[in-house]
């Protein structure tokens, strides 16, 4: 078949798909063609190439002449199974059949074009996005896929376009048919289609998808079972050495007086301890131990002497971060206004009763169990680094500025995450990793050990928020006023990315606010956005699985749980009555469709199924708690009801079971749906029962298990985990689930017991 | 050099007596199925059976298992190893996989020892596995059906 352009003026940087035959196969590409390029000459450079440098692909997928077909998946492999959902989506819009399928996950070769912020290769794997964020476009990339092999197979059988079916890998037209790998083999294909070209092509209806909701098992378990999957910490490169970094007694200003190496010296295999000078200043007052396997850098970083100069916050406590957090509540001047809904001034000068709370979380680790790592070999002046990491464009412009070099000469390998959680996606463990191998100019592997890595954490930011409810003549909730503080991920990391506060209260970070923003309506809300700035000068506050609406929810629900028992209403039925998807709850947005109404359905179902009402033996409740996911514009709802027991003699919690029902949209992958929020649910449980830590003289009080203490089988909970059917678009999954198990546990123990907690990690 | 048998096989070590054998398997023997966690014997990643043992082999020094036969996730060939492995991609256990090997690793040393545990026998022998994902609800499934007794 002659080759055919579509495209005549091509617009610079502009989405197109792209397929070109190369060798006996076909690339299929969806991504943007950058300024100065035409979707022709990228799509010559993918057919001789099998990439360009011109083009920048969100997503690619490879048909080789015996018709396997691989798709790349530029998403960080953590547990979600993100490439077995992202391949079913477009293996289904394309009719491919799944057995032809495998995934790999890309790196970040420049050889795939410039990391274009915003798009795929150089975007983030977190903030439950991926499915949400991917799905239209790679859908599109599926029907392109699907009609240009339509039309090539169609010509084959010398039929017509209209007269084909696309399933199982093969175009059929009656009792005719051919393969997509004839079809790849026979024909030179190379077609454009426009981002418009895109937008037109036919989707499938829901009710003839094969794929997107049906079984499967997710194609990354068999060697998670087998000891094969290759994480960041198994990968070696040839004449690597071990380093162990030797972490500073506070995150800023600490400097090296003086490195005593004597009785290291004595310990076989150590080779030196070197000081880092970095000139990103991400690292203030590191050294690193360097040997010729790890065991011994282990031993001789035990006996390496470092003399430090502790930083300004040396010594700061946790009470300190949460004293300054309160002050910044009750200072009503301070913070951004996240939300201003009518006046709660006014509300509050005519109530005629009010309700006020104050509700903390404690600093939380990621502790992911792969510890932090990264193995560095520079090649002709790049240097390749191999990490597991869920965002390569935000450190990569660190690391150049670390290592005083182009970003271009950086390049990071892809490894499975031995969890990721929100803490990688800061690649800062990249950073001594790497200067270490320029300074000793050899290939280096650094592993952090526990303690280590739990100092060097960029941990949840403790919190502070103060709730103040008002109450009209007739006794009914009038008003809320809400002040969060916390150290903002975003404001240290992305400052960009920060919203104008209304009214000109200054800018607002939403991954540390949002889900005060519930989806209740209340005629007076006001929520102000507090910056802690001394957890910031203390530590780097990071993003920690369901981020933002992991701890404001806390406050949201526990105590709307207050303001039903002020105003004598059953918990569960004043939520009712409150999210009646009125005005801007009516979800007029592509993400949030059906708006609080979904909301209110999830929770009729979560009371039904968990007896909610029913009577129970004294010292035993149920808790209810909702939330709307991790932003209002990607709304998933859950609601939940946790069964709690306290033991009127110990004060002792146990969480019996909990029922959540969730309303996600479209589930692309049921069983790794339900696996995500069962995970998701007990890190909720562990979160609000088992973990928590704080500072101490600067630092991290428990930085490993024998008292930093997750959640272990014995204290797991049944779980009851339904999902709405739903054909709507597909929101985000991973962390929701976990956002209102902690307000439920707590509300439970208030029915069970009478006493009210504010304080997370819950301790009676 | 200390000789010992990895997964039925007589291998030496040249590393130090006091050399963790984790990273005598990772490093030395190249065997990366065993996995570093928390160094202190907490989480079970380092997982190992040792003489028919399930121990932690980030704590356990290579002096200490001079002769003995040690066997990794690499080298699980038992009946109730495999129905394990089985069991872990049918009832889709892993998520991030990491602490996988050791939970195995723990699940094998219980089946062989007590081939039809009860649910609470399950939970003991497994809790001492951290698994960070908290896929707990399927690793107890998967052994359970591995020992051949249904779980609905």
């Amino acid at each position: 078949m002659a080759t055919r352009d579509l495209i005549k003026n091509e617009k610079i940087s502009r989405r197109s798909f792209i397929a070109s035959s190369a060798g006996a196969g076909l690339m299929l590409s969806i991504g943007s063609v950058l300024p100065g390029c035409s979707s022709e000459d990228a799509a010559k450079d993918m057919a001789s190439a099998g990439a360009s440098k011109r083009f920048s692909p969100n997503m690619w997928i490879e048909i080789a002449g015996d018709g396997a077909i691989q798709i790349n998946i530029p998403k960080a492999e953590m547990g979600q199974h993100v490439g077995t959902s992202l391949a079913r989506i477009i293996a289904d819009e394309m009719g491919a059949n799944w057995d032809d399928i495998s995934i790999d996950h890309a790196d970040s070769d420049p050889k795939w074009g410039v990391l274009i912020p915003g798009q795929a290769l150089g975007s983030v794997t977190g903030g439950s996005w991926s499915v949400f964020t991917s799905f239209a476009m790679i859908s599109q990339a599926g029907a392109a896929a699907r009609t240009i092999l339509c039309e090539t197979g169609a010509a084959m059988l010398g039929v017509e376009v209209g007269d084909c079916a696309v399933e199982n890998s093969t175009v059929v037209a009656g009792d005719a048919s051919v393969s997509f790998a004839d079809i790849v083999r026979e024909n030179d294909i190379t077609r454009t289609l426009s981002d418009e070209e895109l937008a037109a092509l036919p989707m499938k209806a829901p009710a003839d998808r094969k794929l997107i909701g049906r079984e499967t098992k997710a194609l990354d378990i068999p060697e998670k079972s087998t000891g094969t999957a290759k994480y960041g910490i198994d990968a070696e490169v040839e004449g690597m050495v071990y380093a162990h970094p030797l972490v500073p007694p506070t995150r800023y200003g600490s400097k090296i007086n003086s490195i005593d190496d004597a009785a290291a010296k004595e310990i076989k295999g150590y080779q030196q301890t070197i000081e880092l000078t970095d000139p990103s200043g991400w690292l203030q007052g590191w050294a690193v131990v360097i040997a010729d396997d790890y065991p011994s850098a282990m031993k001789a970083a035990a006996a390496v002497n470092v003399d430090w100069s502790a930083g300004p916050t040396s010594g700061v406590t946790e009470e300190h971060l949460l004293a300054e957090g309160e002050r910044l509540c009750k200072d009503k001047s301070a913070g951004a206004w996240f939300v201003n809904e009518g006046d709660v001034d006014a509300a509050q000068e005519a109530a005629d009763a009010s309700l006020s709370a104050t509700y903390t979380t404690a600093t939380a680790l990621h502790f992911t169990l792969e510890p932090q790592n990264a193995t560095v070999e520079v090649v002709d002046g790049t240097y390749h680094i191999h990490a597991g990491n869920q965002w390569h464009s935000l450190i990569i412009p660190t690391l150049a500025a670390a290592l005083e070099v182009d970003e271009s000469k950086i390049q990071i390998h892809q490894y499975y995450l031995g969890g990721g959680y929100g803490r990688r996606l800061v690649g800062d463990c990249m950073i001594p990793a790497a200067l270490t191998a320029k300074a000793i100019g050899k290939p280096v592997k650094l592993v952090f050990q526990r303690d280590a890595d739990s100092h060097f954490d960029c941990a949840r930011s403790p919190s502070v928020q103060q709730m103040d409810a008002s109450f009209d003549a007739d006794g009914q909730l009038s008003g809320i006023e809400h002040g969060a503080a916390a150290g903002w991920p975003t404001g240290v990391m992305g400052p960009a990315f920060l919203g104008p506060g209304i009214n000109d209260t200054g800018k607002w970070d939403s991954f540390s606010i949002a889900g005060s923003d519930h989806w209740y309506s209340l005629p007076n809300h006001r929520v102000r956005a507090l910056r802690n700035g001394l957890v910031e000068q203390t530590f780097l506050p990071g993003w920690l699985r369901a981020v933002g609406p992991g701890w404001t929810s806390w406050a949201v629900e526990s105590f709307m749980d207050e303001v039903a028992h002020h105003v004598g209403e059953d918990p569960l039925a004043l939520r009712i009555a409150l999210l009646d998807g009125a005005g801007k709850n009516a979800g007029d947005q592509h993400g949030a469709v059906g708006g609080a109404n979904r909301l209110r359905a999830a929770l009729e179902h979560v009371r039904d199924a968990s007896g909610w009402g029913g009577d129970l033996p004294d010292g035993e409740g149920l808790g209810v708690a909702v939330c709307g996911g991790q932003q209002r514009d990607m709304a998933t709802w859950v609601a939940c009801v946790a069964h709690v027991a306290v033991d009127a003699a110990s004060n002792a919690v146990k969480v019996k079971k909990i029922w959540q029902t969730i309303d996600c949209g479209t589930v692309v992958h049921p069983d790794g749906a339900l696996a995500q929020a069962e995970g998701a649910c007990l890190w909720g449980v562990s979160l609000a029962l088992h973990e928590g830590t704080g500072f101490e003289g600067g630092r991290l009080k428990d930085t490993n298990l024998d008292s930093y203490t997750p959640l272990r089988m014995a204290d797991t909970p049944d779980l009851e985990i339904h999902f709405m059917d739903s054909n709507e678009f597909p929101t985000g999954l991973g962390e929701p689930p976990l956002i209102p198990v902690a307000p439920a546990i707590a509300n439970a123990i208030y029915a069970a017991s009478g006493k009210r907690v504010r304080e997370m990690p819950i301790r009676l | 050099m200390i000789e010992f048998e990895l997964n039925g096989e007589t291998v030496t070590s040249s590393s130090e007596p006091d050399t963790p054998l984790l990273w005598v398997i990772r490093d030395e023997l190249n065997l990366k199925g065993t996995k570093f966690g928390c160094g202190i014997a907490q989480c079970g990643a380092c997982t190992v059976r040792i003489n028919g043992n399930a121990t932690r082999s980030c704590v356990t020094p290579l002096s200490g298992i001079a002769g003995m036969s040690i066997t990794t996730i690499e080298g699980l060939s038992s009946n109730a190893g495999k129905a394990l492995q089985e069991a872990w991609v049918e009832e889709q256990v892993p998520q991030c996989g990491y602490c996988q090997s050791g939970q195995i690793m723990q699940a094998a040393d219980l089946l062989e020892k007590n081939p039809s545990p009860s649910d609470d026998e399950i939970t003991s022998a497994m809790t001492g596995n951290l698994c960070r994902c908290m896929a707990y609800k399927r690793i107890h499934r998967a052994v359970k059906v591995a020992s051949g007794g249904e779980e609905a």
